[in-house]
């Protein structure tokens, strides 16, 4: 940095490590995702929760150990993102515990409460996210695990193939005891590894060598290897998997990382075409994927008969009963959508309960996740962090838009969580480790470029004061 | 690498800025289509979630408002005495919506019409509870039970109004059942409704205002106003040209009266007196069709009444002259509900002036302020005010020295009619006993009833107007006078 001069007696003026923003903000999280947990008592049994002083300290000390973590292993981070998570995760929290309290769902067969899960599975989040600022001192040592994280990726897609099928997607592996992951999410954050380090290498290939066509650059036919194998990739979850959103999620993430790496429109047109065909073409047969699409198109029209359609016309009455200003937390009936309420669903209580207001809020926290990410890619300095950063965020938007937009009604439902939000361990803690990862490139990329060494010159010209 | 990079943020921009789009349109634009339709559980949640207003008779609430175990719907609907009042206020159900006054009132009793509306605001800034409104009716608790307790086990009906307003004094249909069994939302609540609708005796039809009778004989009354109001007779004791036996119109089939009775040539009153079929067929016939039509419908024949309640329509035949003239003694196919029956009586005893019959006077806010009141309203003339005083001389005839003595009320003067209406093929189900009437009293006619008994276990030749009829109407007639000294 230019401050640091010859003038050595005014003493160096260290970068600005906005530590102190960044704990200000997460007593902030915390405070709102107390505030709200008290708010659904308060609405449903007319005092404060019993629990508020634990959900409040555990909420605490998980944000305060992640930020005295930053603080000491990832010191120049941008200061956004952990208090962004912290909040997403604290109000999802409160959102799971208040629809715990619901007696509709808690005469369904398939729920169970899943607040004090979820604050464990979250503390496993947190953890893993203290595990990679303490582990990765630099994000480019990932790139050494390019075609390992491939294996794992691939590991992780096919597992579910060979497990039941849970409500109509193969997206989980049961383990006897302990319960079931979706290894979706974890492959969401290794192949973004593989695919960055594979572009690095191969990306001058498949930027230069192209032939020009009506304006384009088009790839080379041995080029387009790769593109076709992650598209063959997502086809086959899609089938087998019957898994929309992560089909979706994968291959959106491959198309902008490959656009980013060649600097190639040609590529986001090959993409958006061969999804385009991809999922027309799995539609045409898919009876899982046909259900999603007719309850889309008319949610109404099934009221009655189709059980999809009819579950989307309850979540789109939530929204709409929502209004403006919503019916403030634990006054809404969002748990008439009985199935999967507190886990796909859930924007739909924030929706109904908070209202236009509140959705639009917590759609600008996912924006401001998205946004910090891809400050990130453009503040790194290297490619392979560049590519990670936007690989990361990018997939995280993505996700978002997938998950919200199908909840909406923007886009055909697939069976994907709001990160941070909805209930469910493997998406909880899968997001900790990707928001921990983006502190790293962050904190990589803001870090200031150590001084330059001091010059004989400036020694020799020093003043020496009495 | 930085431009792609501005160019997916900015497209990452995109995808928010279409799910901040979608959600305005969702939550904002069609916020209120997806509130309120049908699908909407939240409605009926909503609905039930407060305590329900209540319908009022003499001041005091017949309905009232249980919290129950449900989580959904937490109020349900309870009736003090369900048989009583069922026939006036419907039924209020969380699973099988409402009938009547609950359904008609639903906006008052749940708090959520226009008419409360600043109400509403009011009490969103005191904090208070959502509550609903009342809605007051014009009903008389003497009567009604009066009514009820002359009916018994049998079937039948009594609408009782006053002449003056057109106020619904009473309103009794039997067999009645109690609205409370199906008010909630259990599988018991199904069941006992289940058992309602399947009952052969049909409870749950309302017999004043929904089920049409022949009239038989209290339909003279009609056809003689038509006959004054169309000059064929002036003078109600004079003779009229009535041969005796009288031959149908167009056929060789004579028509018969009840007995040997003096109906040869007899005037209005005798006719009346002794409901000769000979002199008001015959009548009926020299009138013609048109002409008996016209009359029906200046007492509110032909359509569809409204008190709110709807009743059904009543009917005067448009046919060929055999059956005009047995219509003209209210058989053939004429049908008319109890509720126009009381509607001819009272026109009468209201010299001539027919008024819309109402049962709600008055809409309560929560806090009781009155939001509306009815004002009487006159639906239009039935008959002159001259002619009205003859036909009254008439009815009171026949209750003072004809077949309806049983209606007599010491000191108080008392017009009716009777009737027994065949009915069935060849007349062979059990007739239907009918008697309509009004009381006089020194300020004008305080009440005018009509009662229809259908009862199918009593002895054919005991079905009369006079016998079985006539002292219902009497004690509801009794009921109402008392109430008022």
């Amino acid at each position: 940095m230019s401050v640091v001069t010859n003038t050595t007696t005014i003493g160096a003026i260290d970068a600005p490590s906005r530590r102190n923003t960044e704990l200000v903000l997460v007593v902030f999280a915390v405070a709102i995702s107390v505030f709200a947990y008290a708010n659904v008592g308060l609405a449903l049994n007319g005092e404060l929760p019993a629990g508020m002083l634990g959900y409040g300290a555990g909420l605490a000390l998980l944000g305060g150990v992640a930020h005295l973590v930053v603080r000491r292993f990832a010191k120049y981070a941008d200061p956004l993102l952990l208090p962004l998570a912290t909040l997403l995760n604290g109000l999802g929290l409160a959102l799971i515990w208040r629809l715990d309290q619901s007696e509709r769902l808690l005469a369904l067969k398939s729920f169970a409460p899943a607040a004090s899960k979820q604050l464990i599975f979250s503390a496993m989040g947190v953890a893993l996210f203290v595990g990679v600022l303490i582990l990765l001192k630099d994000h480019r040592i990932l790139q050494r695990y390019t075609y390992i994280s491939m294996v794992v990726a691939l590991i992780l897609l096919i597992l579910p193939m060979f497990f039941p099928a849970q409500f109509g997607a193969k997206i989980w592996i049961t383990i006897p005891g302990i319960g079931s992951i979706q290894p979706g999410e974890f492959a969401k954050i290794v192949i973004a590894i593989f695919f960055s380090g594979y572009l690095m290498v191969k990306r001058d290939a498949l930027a230069l060598a192209s032939r020009r066509f009506m304006g384009m650059y088009l790839p080379r036919g041995r080029d387009l290897g790769p593109i076709l194998v992650i598209w063959a990739m997502s086809i086959l979850i899609l089938v087998f998997e019957t898994d929309l959103g992560t089909s979706l999620l994968f291959f959106g993430m491959f198309v902008v990382m490959l656009y980013v790496a060649t600097e190639r429109t040609s590529w986001i047109v090959f993409g958006l075409t061969m999804s385009a065909v991809g999922a027309v073409g799995v539609a045409s047969f898919e009876p899982h994927v046909q259900d999603r699409v007719t309850a889309w198109l008319d949610p109404f029209a099934g009221w009655g008969t189709h059980a999809a359609s009819e579950q989307m016309a309850q979540v789109l009455m939530a929204f709409g009963s929502g209004g403006t200003l919503g019916t403030g937390l634990g006054q809404g009936n969002s748990d008439l959508i009985l199935f999967a309420a507190n886990t796909d669903f859930i924007l739909a209580t924030v929706g109904e309960e908070l209202g236009l207001a509140g959705v639009m809020a917590f759609l600008l926290l996912y924006g401001l996740i998205v946004e910090r990410g891809v400050r990130t890619a453009l503040a790194a300095r290297d490619p392979f962090g560049k590519l990670l950063a936007i690989g990361l965020s990018g997939a995280f938007a993505i996700q978002v838009f997938v998950v919200a937009g199908g909840v909406m009604g923007l886009i055909p439902l697939t069976g994907m969580t709001m990160p941070f939000l909805a209930a469910g361990g493997s998406s909880v803690i899968a997001n900790w480790a990707l928001i921990g990862i983006l502190i790293r490139i962050s904190d990589t990329a803001r870090r200031p470029a150590p001084a330059p060494a001091p010059s004989t010159d400036a020694e020799m010209t020093q003043v020496v004061r009495p | 690498m930085n431009k792609p990079l501005r160019r997916v943020a900015l497209f990452c921009g995109l995808l928010m800025f279409a799910l901040l789009l979608r959600d305005n349109w969702i939550q904002y634009v069609r916020a209120d289509d997806l509130t309120s339709r049908e699908e909407n559980r939240r409605i009926r949640i909503e609905r039930y979630a407060h305590e329900r207003g209540d319908i009022i008779v003499d001041g005091k609430a017949v309905t009232g408002s249980v919290e129950t175990d449900n989580s959904d719907f937490r109020y349900k609907r309870v009736w003090k005495n369900g048989p009583l009042w069922a026939p006036v206020t419907g039924y209020s159900s969380q699973a099988f919506d409402s009938s009547q006054l609950e359904n008609l009132e639903d906006g008052i009793l749940t708090g959520n019409d226009d008419q409360l509306f600043f109400n509403r605001t009011l009490s969103m800034f005191t904090g208070d509870k959502k509550q609903g409104g009342n809605v007051v009716t014009t009903l008389n608790g003497d009567a009604q039970k009066a009514a009820f307790k002359g009916l018994g086990q049998k079937k039948g009906a009594v609408v009782a109004l006053d002449p003056k307003t057109g106020a619904v004094l009473a309103l009794a249909s039997t067999p009645s059942y109690d609205p409370s069994v199906f008010a909630g939302n259990s599988d018991k609540d199904s069941e006992a409704r289940q058992k309602l609708l399947e009952d052969k005796d049909k409870p749950m039809l309302n017999r004043a205002l929904r089920e049409t009778y022949p009239p038989g004989s209290t339909f003279k009354v009609v056809t003689a106003a038509a006959a004054l109001e169309n000059g064929l007779y002036d003078d109600i004791d004079a003779k009229t040209e009535s041969p005796l036996p009288w031959t149908l119109p167009q056929s060789t089939t004579p028509l018969s009266n009840e007995g040997d009775i003096p109906c040869e040539n007899a005037s209005l009153r005798e006719a009346l007196r002794w409901s000769c079929n000979t002199v008001f067929g015959k009548m009926s016939d020299d009138l013609g069709n048109k002409k008996m039509i016209e009359q029906t419908d200046k007492f509110g024949f032909n359509k569809e009444v409204f008190t709110p309640v709807r009743a059904d329509a009543s009917i005067y035949p448009e046919d060929n002259r055999p059956q005009n003239a047995m219509a003209g003694i209210g058989q053939a196919s004429n049908r008319t509900t109890p509720l126009q029956m009381a509607m001819v009586a009272s026109a009468i005893a209201n010299d001539g002036k027919l008024m819309q019959p109402y049962m709600v006077a008055e809409r309560q806010a929560p806090n009781l302020d009155p939001v509306y009141t009815h004002e009487p309203e006159e639906l239009g003339r039935a008959v002159s005010g001259e002619n009205a005083q003859k036909l009254q001389q008439m009815m009171e005839t026949v209750v003072k020295d004809g077949t309806g003595t049983n209606a007599r009320i010491p000191g108080v003067t008392v017009g009716g009619k009777t009737g027994t209406a065949q009915h069935g093929l060849n007349n062979s189900e059990k007739p239907y006993a009918w008697f309509i009437s009004y009381a006089k009293t020194d300020n004008g006619s305080p009440v005018a009833v009509a009662v229809v008994v259908e009862d199918g276990n009593a002895n054919r030749d005991d079905i009369s107007g006079g016998g079985l009829a006539a002292p219902i109407a009497r004690d509801v007639m009794k009921a109402v006078i008392d109430s008022k000294k």
